[in-house]
């Protein structure tokens, strides 16, 4: 077993920056009260990248991920500190509406999370609370859109006006990922989005998110390192609030730089 | 160290005091109910088996002549000879004509004691209604005194109760019964009138309308109020010392007994605001202090009972606060809400001893048509009726404490049906 000891001055290897950056985080702290989460994490997330953040449980990877659309707001207690930055504008700027910023940085949800409406109701929620649509034909377009992209207009367009919670899981939560890219965000974070479906409907969602990563920056957190794999462009490597490695995907899985990655992806810990 | 025989043995051992303990835990459980409902049993076939008389009051059927000289009335749309019109005297004859065989003063005056004091106004009410009974006759139900009442249903159940009658009452209600000139109707006058001082013309309308009045004035302001609190403590308040604080409070304030709801609204709204007493304005205002603390509590644990996920979905949605709880809290809460609404009017339609401090305990004959008109409502009027000497008011009470019950009744399984109609599942 390595060492699983983090050093108080802790680098990060690998290749945590980008040269054509969406988000720009430095030296990012996490505090909920008194106890600190996430440890002085810099990293970058390219623009249509699909970046995957992994770790054992509790290394902060969701608290970070919450933070690039700040909902961690809704949280007592909890204080962002260090800059993130989105389009080089400051989340934590007070001219940046929150508003504002989870149109631009949209959310999936561990457990599908439909609102008890309509499949109809739920896409098109976004938009008419941010006034997207002039007219019910341009509201109509976007939800077929958005289910479209998600892949889910050929199963549920007999049924738009019918309770989005009556779908199967994984229906659900590819109408969440639908609901999320009506309001056409520019990136996509996406918290263990598989973790509470079955495989065959894992895959589906697998598939979506590398059809999305063309026009959205996505930022997944996951607990399968084959999932980490199979659908992202660089891995980052969370351990104990700190960010130990970054690096491209297959890099990650074959040669990873740091022992504690290498620990975690043979299995010797997690 | 136990081998796996000797555990086997004495899991086999415990298992018989187990299943006794469960069967023990059962019973006492199956026992608790039974007394429960039998206690419900008793009270309503007590309640049902005293009251169920006074939805019929003795009738006696009379020959009237309309008699305009008697009655000292030439024109029928005189408001003036109307009112000083003698109208006892057409029952004085009608009773003479039927049975000349009394005389005297004494014998007079009991045999005008059949028929209740009221009675001539009913037939006042007619004769406006069809002023061509003008100098005719017909033969009309009088409605009969509560003495004689009281006297007839007693002796229809074959255990006459003739306290408060004379010997020849008692033959000239013999002599009605052959003829079938006497008889239990439907009392209209139940439901159709206010208080009265004679049990007879006694009816809870005025009651009924004094207690709707009230309630319509406390769910119209502790609704609001209490949702916007709930919403407010639950989904913006900040948690510190003082929210801590104001919660403690509404607890405490669920259990202050209602009594001093009272003096506080006699003490505020009526002495300070200058509100009119006895009125269910005032009422209503009282009961919402009392209703309040109900509403703000079961309101939170609705709002409570709303799964954070879906509070993360709309703000992750970009929703601000106030749209999260417009478009989805609120509608997925309103069930619970509305079902502590109406748990919390239920109390309030019952509750007594606050509006005794507000002067809704006043005789109030007349029925309350607005919300500052002197009235009394359901309980109040059965604190009263069961005050009343009269044998009558008896069957009365009971008959009142039914229709209250059948209105808490009624809105109890309104409750319940709002709870599984619009409950939703996650």
């Amino acid at each position: 077993m390595p060492d699983m000891k983090v050093n108080e001055k802790h680098v990060t290897v690998g290749k945590q920056f980008h040269d054509d950056p969406r988000m720009t985080m430095r030296n990012v702290n996490v505090f909920y009260g008194e106890k600190q989460a996430i440890h002085d994490v810099s990293i970058d997330i390219g623009k249509n990248e699909v970046m995957a953040m992994i770790g054992p449980s509790g290394c902060g990877k969701s608290t970070f991920l919450r933070s690039l659309n700040r909902m961690n707001d809704t949280v007592e207690g909890c204080r962002v500190e260090g800059e993130i930055c989105m389009d080089g504008e400051s989340l934590y700027n007070t001219k940046l509406d929150v508003v504002e910023l989870r149109a631009r940085v949209g959310m999936v949800f561990q457990k599908p999370n439909p609102f008890p409406k309509s499949i109809y109701e739920n896409v098109a929620y976004g938009a008419k609370i941010h006034g997207l649509a002039d007219s019910r034909i341009d509201l109509d377009e976007i939800v077929e859109n958005s289910l479209n992209k998600a892949g889910l207009w050929k199963e549920v367009k007999d049924r738009l006006h019918q309770p989005g919670t009556g779908l199967s899981g994984g229906q659900q939560q590819r109408l969440c990922i639908a609901r999320a890219i009506a309001v056409t965000p520019e990136v996509i974070l996406m918290d263990e989005p598989c973790s509470a479906l079955d495989p065959i409907a894992t895959a589906r969602i697998e598939e979506l998110i590398k059809e999305l990563s063309e026009n959205f920056t996505i930022a997944i957190v996951t607990h399968s390192m084959q999932q980490a794999a199979r659908v992202s462009d660089r891995t980052a490597y969370f351990h104990l609030g700190q960010l130990i490695e970054v690096n491209p995907t297959e890099q990650v899985f074959t040669m990873p730089e740091h022992e504690l990655t290498e620990g975690y992806i043979t299995g010797r810990f997690g | 160290m136990n081998n796996s025989a000797e555990n086997l043995r004495r899991i086999q051992k415990s298992l018989k005091k187990r299943y006794f303990v469960e069967r023990c835990f059962l019973w006492s459980g199956r026992a608790a109910i039974t007394l429960g409902l039998l206690a419900v049993l008793v009270l309503f076939v007590d309640i049902t088996s005293k009251g169920y008389g006074a939805f019929r009051s003795t009738e006696i059927l009379l020959d009237i002549h309309y008699d305009a000289d008697a009655l000292g009335i030439d024109n029928l749309h005189d408001e003036k000879q109307l009112a000083f019109a003698d109208w006892d005297v057409l029952l004085k004859n009608a009773l003479r004509e039927q049975f000349p065989d009394a005389s005297g003063r004494k014998e007079r005056k009991q045999l005008y004691g059949l028929v209740s004091n009221g009675a001539g106004f009913d037939l006042k009410e007619r004769l406006i209604a069809n002023p061509k009974l003008l100098n005719t006759s017909e033969k009309v139900w009088i409605i009969a005194d509560d003495d004689i009442d009281t006297y007839y249903k007693s002796w229809l159940s074959g255990d006459p109760y003739a306290e408060r009658m004379s010997e020849k009452q008692i033959q000239w209600i013999e002599v009605l019964d052959e003829q079938g000139a006497i008889a239990l109707k439907f009392s209209k006058n139940l439901f159709t009138r206010g208080d009265s001082r004679e049990p007879e013309q006694a009816g809870i309308w005025g009651a009924v309308m004094g207690s709707l009045f009230t309630l319509a004035i406390t769910f119209c302001l502790s609704f609001p109020i209490g949702v916007a609190a709930a919403i407010y403590l639950e989904e913006f308040a900040p948690r510190n010392r003082l929210t801590d604080f104001i919660e403690v409070n509404i607890n405490n304030l669920a259990a202050v007994p209602s009594i001093i709801f009272g003096l506080l609204g006699l003490a505020i709204f009526i002495n300070f605001f200058h509100v009119p007493r006895s009125a269910p304005l005032v009422g209503g205002l009282v009961l919402t202090l009392m209703t309040l603390p109900t509403i703000i509590i079961t309101s939170r644990a609705a709002i409570k009972s709303v799964p954070p996920s879906i509070r993360e979905a709309a703000l992750g949605m970009g929703a601000s606060r106030h749209q999260v709880v417009m478009h989805h809290v609120l509608p997925l809460s309103m069930p619970g809400m509305l079902t502590g609404a109406i748990i919390g009017m239920a109390q309030a339609l019952g509750e007594t001893a606050p509006l005794l401090m507000i002067g809704m305990v006043a005789f109030i004959v007349d029925i309350p048509q607005g919300f500052t008109d002197p009235a009394t409502v359901l309980p109040v009027q059965i604190f009263l009726w069961a005050d009343s000497p009269e044998r009558a008011f008896v069957e009365k009470t009971s008959a009142a404490i039914m229709v209250l019950l059948s209105f808490l009744i009624v809105m109890n399984m309104t409750a319940v049906w709002i709870r599984k109609r619009l409950e939703r599942r996650w």
